[in-house]
């Protein structure tokens, strides 16, 4: 899993039906001390995450279709938590 | 997931048998801002979407699932057209 940021949201009408309910969300990749990196990417949100909320997403068909709770679904990235605090070690 | 625009279309001829029927699209992942990030790759289509159009694609072996039970040996898939997106 990773942290990222909550940057924004896609509305889509033409989809697959397992995305049927689902929120879409535009997440951020971020180091561990906040930092952006890597590219944006499209997660389903299954904790009712909001814009600029810091989240931890999990990049893995299968247990993003657990997120969603359909079988076959086509999905590969699924917010499972907001963060509330991260604490790294000094030095890392 | 990643947002991307259909940039083309891609035509083969000879390909594995499960692709018969397949529409294969070759997007170029987006940014948040709209601006192109990394490579076009090519994704089965699922959806009906067509050269200019927002989608989303899925990638992984998730990409055949709206194939199944075709086994699909695709690695990226679009599995969603795009109205908008809104970045506060």
């Amino acid at each position: 899993m990773i942290l990222a940021r909550v940057v924004g949201q896609v509305v889509s009408t033409m989809k697959r039906p397992q995305f049927a309910g689902a929120t879409l969300l535009l997440v951020q990749p971020e180091t561990p001390s906040g930092e952006a990196r890597g590219a944006t990417l499209l997660a389903i949100d299954s904790v009712g995450a909001g814009v600029s909320e810091r989240v931890i997403v999990v990049l893995e068909g299968r247990a993003a279709g657990e997120a969603l709770g359909r079988k076959l679904s086509p999905v590969d990235a699924a917010i499972v938590g907001i963060v509330d605090e991260v604490e790294v070690e000094a030095g890392q | 997931m990643q947002i991307a625009r259909v940039i083309g279309d891609v035509v083969a001829t000879r390909k594995d048998p499960a692709f018969e029927g397949i529409t294969l699209l070759l997007v170029q992942p987006l940014a948040a801002d709209g601006q192109p990030v990394g490579r076009p790759l090519v994704a089965v289509d699922s959806v009906g979407a067509g050269v200019g159009e927002h989608v989303f694609f899925v990638r992984g072996k998730e990409a055949s699932f709206p194939f199944h039970p075709v086994e699909v040996p695709a690695d990226a898939g679009i599995v969603g057209i795009v109205d908008h997106w809104t970045i506060p």
